[in-house]
């Protein structure tokens, strides 16, 4: 097996160990907050977008980074946008 | 490795250390918001940092850079307007629309960017499968909540040969990217049979099981991501991919666990009638006691401690404000006020609790199940507005089809006021106990105008 492979596999699980470490801890009050801000994270995906920009040059792979520089812009930043506005609502008594 | 490869993978780390430290900061509703800004600021800088290494590289044409820039303006303009416009009722709809896009992008990427090599084709292959599935499926997730599309399960003729069919499709088109270095065209056939399993797959499923369903996708969509991040060999998507993955499977599994409904049986579909209130069933066999809002403001004005109990029926009705205009002018009398959220009670995990918060609850009411089933132990006055099998007292013996479900101890409370516009059934389709027993006082009303009339009678007589 290639070395970065296996570099690449064990980031993965230790993220999903870590994943599972931390968000078991979250209360079912922020379950909605939690899952929004979790598909906000996965707006990173722009990045992967963004480096496509540095292989396509024909006229299809202009169309797919365009579709996917939408997809991966609107899920980004309406995903913080809207957990933000959602844990503002979040009040204390006083 | 150059300075500036270096300098590029420790921000990238930091970044991904501002993700976890986010997701950490969400344990407390107090800090929450901070760690959600926190996640965000990291994302804002591994975007600048992709930047620096766009022009640093040059590799990118003029052409592709003009596109990007445009598709990212455009895309982020749209979820920023759907983000701030949306109501707190329409969350999982447009939650759902996030993921769908989310795994569109991640598809999108390998497609655009054809993996050579076996390494690089597995995760490709993966990543559009999971991908284009996470796209279709979540679309038509978004518009069963939305009630675009019909929320009964909806049997497609043929529809789960079609699927596995396309399943065999897939995998065949699958192994010839992998293995024999397939044109691209595979691929894009590869997009089109997920596609098409997607929709075949979230048609049947019934919107009892949304709130499932939903977790189960976004745990998809950071597998995706993943995957799309071995194809880059990006360490970033590879960590977020793995985080959303874990969120997305702990939530399913909770979801699951309390409706009692295994992840195959959701997956299987059927179950479940949608948004509409179920057809009302004839009277049941034992008589129900029927009470008047004056009576219940009394009742509840006198209480020592009253615990609320909202269900789905209360959202629907967008009652969520007026019974929390009750709460508190109970609060302002002394009495002891909590709400009691069975995980179910909305269309996603946690959705409830947005609608009571919304609405000026204080976070510190808001309780979970076992908190719920403690206070409802010592409650004088249980209120259930709306919420009907999680409260089913038939859920403790066997035999029946709410059996084993977790249901809130609604009947453990001195005593029960129940607001329901008839004696209906709810997703389970049988009599509820609760309603025929002795403790318990029925208001027909609707949500909205039964909260209403009990609020005036208070103002007016206690």
């Amino acid at each position: 097996m290639n070395p970065l492979l296996v570099a690449d596999l064990t980031v993965f699980v230790l993220a999903l160990l870590v994943g599972f470490e931390v968000i078991s801890k979250v209360p079912a009050t922020l379950h909605t907050p939690l899952m929004s801000g979790a598909n906000a994270i996965h707006g990173v995906v722009i990045i992967g977008v963004m480096l496509l920009a540095a292989v396509v040059s024909t006229g299809p792979g202009q169309v797919v980074l365009a579709g996917a520089a939408f997809c991966a812009a609107m899920n980004v930043t309406g995903g913080y946008v809207v957990t933000d506005r959602m844990l503002a609502m979040f009040r204390s008594r006083s | 490795m150059s300075v500036f490869d270096t300098a590029v993978h420790l921000i990238y780390l930091a970044c991904a250390v501002g993700f976890v430290a986010g997701l950490h900061l969400m344990n407390a509703p107090a800090t929450a918001r901070r760690g959600n800004r926190i996640s965000g600021l990291g994302m804002a800088v591994a975007v600048l940092v992709t930047a620096a290494v766009l022009v640093h590289e040059g590799d990118a044409g003029v052409g592709a850079v003009t596109t990007l820039v445009a598709g990212a303006l455009a895309g982020g303009v749209a979820g920023t307007v759907a983000a701030r416009r949306v109501r707190m009722t329409a969350m999982p709809q447009l939650v759902s629309v996030f993921n769908a896009v989310g795994g569109g992008a991640a598809a999108l990427i390998a497609l655009g960017d054809p993996p050579d090599g076996t390494r690089a084709a597995v995760a490709g292959v993966l990543d559009v499968l999971i991908g284009a599935v996470t796209f279709s499926g979540s679309l038509v997730a978004s518009g069963k909540l939305a009630g675009k599309i019909a929320g009964q399960p909806i049997i497609v003729p043929f529809g789960r040969p079609a699927a596995a069919a396309l399943g065999v499709i897939a995998a065949g088109l699958g192994v010839l990217v992998i293995g024999f270095d397939a044109p691209v065209a595979a691929l894009y056939g590869l997009a089109g049979c997920a596609l098409a399993a997607g929709i075949l797959l979230t048609l049947p499923i019934g919107g009892a099981d949304m709130p499932v369903v939903i977790s189960l996708l976004n745990a998809f969509t950071g597998t995706a991501v993943a995957m799309a991040g071995f194809v880059l060999a990006s360490t970033p998507l590879i960590i977020a991919g793995g985080l959303v993955g874990a969120a997305g499977a702990i939530l399913t599994s909770l979801m699951a666990d309390a409706m009692n409904r295994s992840i195959g049986a959701i997956i299987a579909g059927g179950y479940g009638t949608g948004d509409a209130i179920a057809a009302a069933a004839g009277p049941g066999s034992a008589p129900v006691r029927e009470t008047t809002a004056d009576d219940v403001a009394l009742q509840l004005a006198y209480a020592e401690q009253v615990v609320i109990v909202p269900g789905y029926g209360l959202a629907a009705a967008q009652a969520q404000h007026e019974a929390v205009a009750l709460a508190e002018a109970l609060s302002q009398r002394g009495v002891r006020i909590s709400y009691a959220i069975h995980p179910v009670a909305g269309r996603m995990p946690g959705h409830m609790n947005v609608l009571l918060a919304e609405a000026n609850a204080p976070y510190e009411q808001l309780r979970d199940l076992e908190e719920g089933d403690a206070d409802l132990a010592r409650a004088d006055v249980a209120l259930v507005v709306g919420a009907n099998d999680v409260t089913n007292p038939a859920a403790r013996r066997p035999g029946n089809p709410v059996s084993g479900m977790p249901i809130l101890d609604v009947d453990k409370a001195r005593s029960v006021v129940v607001i329901k516009r008839s004696l209906g059934h709810g997703y389970a389709g049988i009599d509820n106990e609760l309603y025929t027993d002795p403790r318990t006082t029925m208001l027909f009303a609707d949500a909205k105008e039964g909260l209403a009339s009990i609020l005036a009678a208070l103002h007016a007589y206690a």
